[in-house]
């Protein structure tokens, strides 16, 4: 088929930055870590407060500034609803929902995920600024779905 | 020389998609209205209607009712016009297609009006709808199928009738605009068949979720590209035409179409991708197989620009951009579309970044998202559609397209760029902050993030306001046209090749290859995946129908 000489330069243009933009987005996802959240782990949605670790939701300890934060997710809270951590605190979030699909965001920070019943999702991401940080629920998960929300305290350790 | 319409029973099974098209415009503009003002906190809804009850009627009367019509419309017209008037069996088709989208659409906006299934325009599990909200999408889809098995047998018909001829570009536009309709539905199809169904009857106790999503994404990518390419049969087949000049190249405008067609299909993941339970090998592969969409993207780009500047180097142009000056800004026909393609650019850009592995994280569900498809479907592909409809109309009703229209339809196009300039630029922006789509109005509890994004919320406000006046005149100008204009043949403009491009070759119609090719890169994209979703499934979920 005929392409026009310019035509042919354009489309090597486009196509080249396409292979150089989706080499960046690849190398940045699995050298670099930076894979979106995919946590492989299912339990019952119907049992998730006798299954662990979301029969005992909660802030944890497990080492230097390392935290993680089992959370449930259902209409229209999740629990727990408030957390305090020191500055600094590298925190996993680990999530599941008892009823419908939520979502889990925090505004000015990377974390933002989909929370389907069944799985459990993951997140991890570090604290370097005091205030108070919003979680909030960005999936429609019924008519309370606007207060559906936690905070996160970052203080002065 | 005055030309002949296409024939009136044509007319009269694509004006009445064209009627269902319009009102559910209506209706999901007065929904679209009153979204912004809750949102801004301007008003609070009376007699007990819900934010997102209106939301659903929203999204399912503007992205299923209205694209779907008017496409279908455009189409059976498109086919009458270049292949002759529809056969028998075709025109038969077309009408059962009608009477079931239609049907499934009456019974499908009853139930969002009693709240019965306030479950928004992607319905995912669990929340559980009435089942007949299921029901009335099955008849919406599986009467689509009929309205593009009419077109098939039209254009079969012409190619039986023309042995060995390249069939005319708007046909083939159109065949392999519904076959990837067919071909995407599919999917939609399977889940609420085999899953929504059974399970709201409660035939089944549980439904699994993240399959359900998977095949309702399988769709929901597909259909973006099912509303754009009527617009580039506009773009492509009808703008060379209205502007004075010749289509850059009818092999290459197939070409971007099959690859529309390949490419478009077997993607859907980067709407899953910050979901758990598929893995970041399978996200990024099909992130790969979106981008290459951008190829024929970047074809159309070349053609249409070649296009003007073509037409305009005869008529004087002089210099890298004189052509711009030289096209027919006043006629509306060009006009609107011509925005439309031009809002398209930034658009498009947006899209990348909303498909994009890392970026998606954050944008992901927030107004940012809202805010570019609104951009794509809600201006690029609706003033396309707008500006077909001032031709298209007259064109079936035997009436003609005064000047004062034209006028008057500028002005609309205007309204709706200025009315989508503060509504989605203020979405783009308020997203990129965090604030989440598919909300009613909140500040929770006062949180100052949230409180911060209330004035961008009064712009979107603003903007909804300007758009609901500019769909008003719209409403206007097409009731004008058709009951009250001068009586007379409006044109239906069809774009020839340039002489000096090449005939197409005979292989971009060669159907089982480009089917078959479509199946396997649909194979390759979806088959282990969905194996582990189903071999390493939770235990499913119960419905939830009390949350709303």
């Amino acid at each position: 088929m005929h392409f026009h000489k310019y035509e042919k330069i354009w489309l090597t243009i486009g196509i080249s930055a396409l292979v150089l933009f989706l080499t960046i987005v690849g190398v940045s996802a699995f050298a670099g870590g930076h894979a979106p959240p995919s946590a492989h782990e299912t339990l019952d949605p119907q049992k998730v407060n006798e299954t662990a670790p979301f029969n005992n939701p909660g802030l944890f300890k497990v080492g230097e500034k390392k935290y993680e934060l089992v959370m449930i997710s259902e209409a229209f809270a999740f629990t727990p609803g408030n957390v305090k951590i020191p500055k600094g605190a590298t925190v996993t979030f680990i999530v599941t929902s008892k009823d419908v699909v939520h979502g889990f965001a925090i505004p000015h920070t990377n974390v933002n995920m989909m929370i389907t019943p069944g799985h459990v999702n993951k997140i991890t991401h570090t604290f370097n600024e005091v205030g108070e940080y919003l979680i909030l629920c960005n999936e429609y998960c019924g008519i309370g779905h606007q207060a559906m929300s936690a905070r996160i305290e970052v203080v002065e350790q | 020389m005055i030309e002949k319409a296409i024939s009136r029973q044509d007319a009269h099974l694509s004006l009445v998609h064209l009627v269902i098209a319009f009102v559910a415009l209506f209706l999901g503009a007065v929904a679209g209205l009153l979204q912004t003002l809750v949102r801004s906190g301007s008003i609070t809804l009376p007699a007990g209607i819900g934010y997102y009850q209106l939301l659903t009627a929203h999204g399912v009367l503007l992205g299923l009712v209205f694209t779907t019509f008017f496409i279908i419309g455009f189409l059976i017209a498109g086919l009458s016009k270049t292949t002759g008037t529809l056969t028998v069996k075709a025109r038969r088709l077309g009408w059962s297609g009608f009477l079931l989208m239609t049907a499934g659409t009456i019974l499908g906006v009853i139930l969002v009006l009693l709240n019965k299934a306030t479950v928004l325009y992607t319905f995912y599990a669990p929340l559980q709808a009435s089942p007949w909200f299921y029901v009335a999408l099955t008849l919406l889809v599986v009467g689509s199928w009929l309205s593009g098995f009419a077109i098939f047998q039209q254009y079969y018909h012409w190619k039986k009738e023309n042995k060995g001829e390249i069939s005319p570009l708007l046909s083939f536009m159109a065949v392999i605009t519904m076959l990837l309709w067919l071909i995407a539905t599919l999917g939609v199809a399977a889940s609420v068949l085999l899953q929504f169904i059974p399970w709201s009857f409660g035939w089944v106790d549980t439904i699994n979720i993240l399959l359900s999503r998977t095949l309702f994404w399988y769709f929901g990518h597909p259909l973006v590209y099912f509303w754009l390419l009527p617009a580039y049969i506009c773009w492509y087949v009808i703008i060379p035409k209205i502007i004075g000049g010749k289509i850059f190249s009818d092999a290459l405008a197939r070409l971007s179409f099959v690859m529309f067609l390949l490419f478009s299909i077997p993607v859907g993941f980067h709407h899953q991708l910050l979901e758990s339970g598929i893995s970041p090998f399978w996200k990024f592969l099909q992130v790969v197989l979106t981008f290459m969409v951008i190829i024929p993207s970047l074809m159309t780009a070349f053609s249409l620009f070649a296009t003007f500047e073509l037409t305009g180097r005869p008529k004087g142009a002089k210099g890298l951009f004189g052509w711009f000056k030289k096209l027919p800004w006043k006629d509306a026909r060009f006009f609107a579309p011509m925005v439309g393609m031009l809002i398209f650019i930034p658009a498009g850009a947006g899209g990348i970044i909303n498909a994009s592995n890392q970026m998606n994280q954050v944008v992901h569900n927030t107004l940012w998202v809202t805010g570019h498809f609104h951009l794509t479907v809600a201006s690029s592909v609706a003033l396309t559609f707008f500006g077909i409809s001032y031709w298209l109309i007259p064109h079936l009703t035997g009436r003609t397209l005064p000047k004062k229209v034209h006028l008057f339809g500028n002005i609309q196009t205007i309204l709706w760029a200025i009315g989508m300039f503060f509504m989605s630029g203020a979405m783009h922006v308020v997203g990129l902050f965090g604030a989440p789509r598919r909300t009613a109005y909140t500040t929770y509890g006062d949180h100052p993030d949230a409180v911060g994004w209330m004035s961008y919320k009064v712009a979107m406000a603003v903007g909804g306001s300007i758009l609901f006046i500019a769909i008003i005149l719209l409403l206007g100008l097409l009731s004008y046209l058709a009951f009250f204009a001068p009586k007379g043949s409006e044109e239906f403009p069809i774009g020839e090749a340039a002489a000096e491009s090449e005939k197409a070759p005979a292989l971009l119609e060669n159907w089982k290859l480009w089917i078959g090719v479509t199946v396997f890169l649909i194979l390759v994209a979806y088959t282990i995946p969905v194996i582990n979703m189903i071999e390493h499934a939770p235990p499913g979920s119960p419905g939830f129908n009390n949350l709303w």
